[in-house]
């Protein structure tokens, strides 16, 4: 009995040492949460119910849902996020592309490794380098895109950043263009993990190439495509830097700007930080639910490999 | 591997090589166009015909760009957020993930997911809050509001860094208890060891993310003597267009994509592994 208790107390001194050195390990992450997380979360959310501007009192400025509710007939928030949501097509556009090219590089072709890298390489460059290369690009007298359109048809090609519906063309030209080898890295590793069997059953049982793709490519990729679907939402509502460097001030009538461009026009450059916390919040939200309905909906389309 | 299954599919394999061929030269044909700019005249550029190939090739631009004190200062800044954040951050990080992944503490799974959860707020959402805390702090006149945030770690890397030191067996840390080893011994000399190829991966992405960093510079950094690389290109771009020095601009983005380019094209298997493994997960 003695021994027994005494065993038991060791252990858990053990277990006590073992969590002190364990707090000890993970207090700078934890700290770090709190004071650059946590804190500024919590504030957010009290600031976007006051009209603060940055020079006066948080306190004294408390005007409960009023930012909320102006933003719902704030007609530029609306064009924002209507203008963050047409983005978006490059979503769609870039999984179907990466998932064909992986499947491209997936057969038995040369030089794989050098195609995978060349696709990648727009992936790790600077997003402000290659905005401002692709601002170039577009240049409406002396740009690459409308020196082809001059070469080819003798004509002079669009302002692509200055018109209001192309410059969103040329956004999701960019984006898909930017991200497109992060979804080919990732397809070709899901196509990789397809067992082969699978297909030669199939082609045993006379599946033809469609058929095949349609029933084993597409479900047993679908955990990809959720991930990059996710990922890219999430991603998609936070655009904001090459807006900056490729438009100005958003765009013609503010037809490029997206909701992190207009919260940072509202707070940094109109000094409305209360109401730019009140676009802050909403835009977590939407994220939020967004995720949510991908997160419920995926048991309809998302397969596991079991 | 699938011996007449290939034989029957080569003019096809043919098609496909040439359309990735094809992609991948559309994909990299902008940077060419880039790093063809840097090295063209003024009248060259302007001509508003498609060229490529400079005539005469001037080098000029890229030495006039590095006798620039802005730019060489925006790259000295850089690194003193690099250095710091990397070797703290990094050790914090390393650390972190080893007490996440090996030790018993009351609370760990809570406290792993609430830090996990971090990754989904958007920095939208919690740069207004840090930009007063900074401003109230003094640190906007300084390259703090850069450094000391990243010193207390990186979400993404206790995450990547966990999973790895998981799947070490745990016998090893019994064996090393047994021999007297404290837990930050057993961290150091048994674990450290054994992560090192997964934690370098992680430096470098890392170092990669800080490089090209810029909308957090742009919001904390006052002053223009603490402009980091990115902030110090795009301003470069907003002057030298009106003036129509294209040149200068495509050869100053051009040096600052280097670093990065370089690391990936020296690193790219365990890069691309790494940015794979998170897919599939």
């Amino acid at each position: 009995m003695g021994r027994k208790k005494r065993v038991k107390e060791k252990m858990s001194a053990m277990a006590k040492r073992e969590e002190r050195w364990a707090w000890l390990f993970i207090a700078a992450p934890f700290i770090g949460f709190l004071i650059f997380m946590a804190y500024p979360i919590c504030f957010a959310l009290f600031a976007s119910m006051t009209k603060w501007t940055g020079m006066n009192a948080l306190a004294d400025n408390f005007c409960g849902f009023e930012n909320y509710i102006a933003i719902f007939t704030d007609e530029k928030f609306w064009k924002s996020l209507g203008t963050t949501i047409i983005y978006m097509i490059g979503i769609p556009i870039g999984m179907i592309l990466g998932l064909l090219l992986a499947m491209g590089m997936n057969r038995k072709i040369p030089g794989v490794r050098v195609l995978r890298t060349m696709y990648y390489v727009p992936v790790v460059s600077s997003l402000v380098a290659v905005s401002i290369l692709w601002m170039w690009v577009y240049n409406y007298d002396y740009g690459l895109f409308n020196s082809i359109i001059k070469a080819v048809t003798g004509l002079h090609g669009p302002n692509w950043l200055g018109d209001e519906i192309l410059v969103k063309v040329a956004m999701i030209i960019f984006m898909t263009w930017k991200g497109l080898g992060t979804s080919i890295i990732l397809y070709l590793a899901g196509l990789q993990n397809i067992p082969r069997d699978y297909y030669e059953a199939a082609a045993i049982d006379g599946a033809n190439g469609w058929e095949k793709f349609k029933n084993i490519t597409l479900p047993l990729v679908s955990p990809v495509s959720f991930y990059i679907l996710i990922t890219s939402l999430i991603g998609g509502f936070q655009v904001f830097v090459e807006v900056q460097v490729m438009t100005t001030s958003g765009g013609t009538n503010y037809s490029a700007a997206t909701i992190v461009y207009y919260l940072y026009d509202k707070a940094f450059s109109n000094g409305q930080l209360g109401y730019g916390c009140a676009i802050a919040v909403l835009l977590a939200i939407i994220i939020f639910i967004i995720t949510a309905i991908n997160f419920v909906g995926q048991d309809k389309w998302v397969k596991t490999m079991d | 591997m699938n011996g007449g299954y290939a034989k029957k599919n080569t003019t096809f394999d043919i098609i496909v090589f040439i359309l990735l061929c094809l992609g991948a030269v559309t994909m990299v044909f902008p940077l060419i166009y880039m790093v063809a700019t840097s090295f063209m005249t003024k009248n060259q550029i302007l001509s508003g015909t498609l060229t490529l190939i400079p005539d005469p090739l001037l080098i000029g631009k890229y030495s006039e760009v590095l006798g620039k004190g802005q730019f060489i200062n925006g790259i000295l800044n850089t690194l003193k957020v690099e250095i710091p954040v990397l070797l703290i951050g990094g050790f914090t990080s390393t650390i972190a993930a080893f007490g996440f992944a090996k030790m018993n503490f009351r609370g760990k799974n809570a406290l792993f997911l609430a830090l996990l959860a971090t990754i989904m707020i958007p920095f939208a959402v919690i740069m207004i809050p840090q930009y007063v805390l900074f401003t109230k702090l003094g640190w906007t006149n300084s390259l703090l509001p850069l450094i000391i945030p990243g010193c207390f770690g990186n979400v993404s890397m206790i995450f990547f860094l966990r999973q790895n030191i998981i799947g070490l067996p745990t016998d090893l840390m019994d064996a090393a208890k047994l021999d007297g080893c404290n837990y930050f011994q057993i961290f150091y000399k048994i674990f450290l060891p054994l992560i090192k190829g997964a934690l370098g991966t992680q430096l470098v992405l890392w170092f990669m993310l800080i490089w090209n960093d810029y909308l957090a510079p742009t919001i904390f950094l006052r002053s223009e003597d603490n402009w980091t690389l990115q902030v110090v290109i795009r301003s470069f771009n907003s002057y030298y267009a009106i003036q129509s020095d294209y040149a200068l601009i495509m050869a100053a983005s051009t040096i600052a994509m280097m670093p990065t380019l370089l690391l990936f094209f020296l690193l790219q298997n365990v890069i691309i592994e790494s940015i794979a493994i998170s897919g599939i997960k």
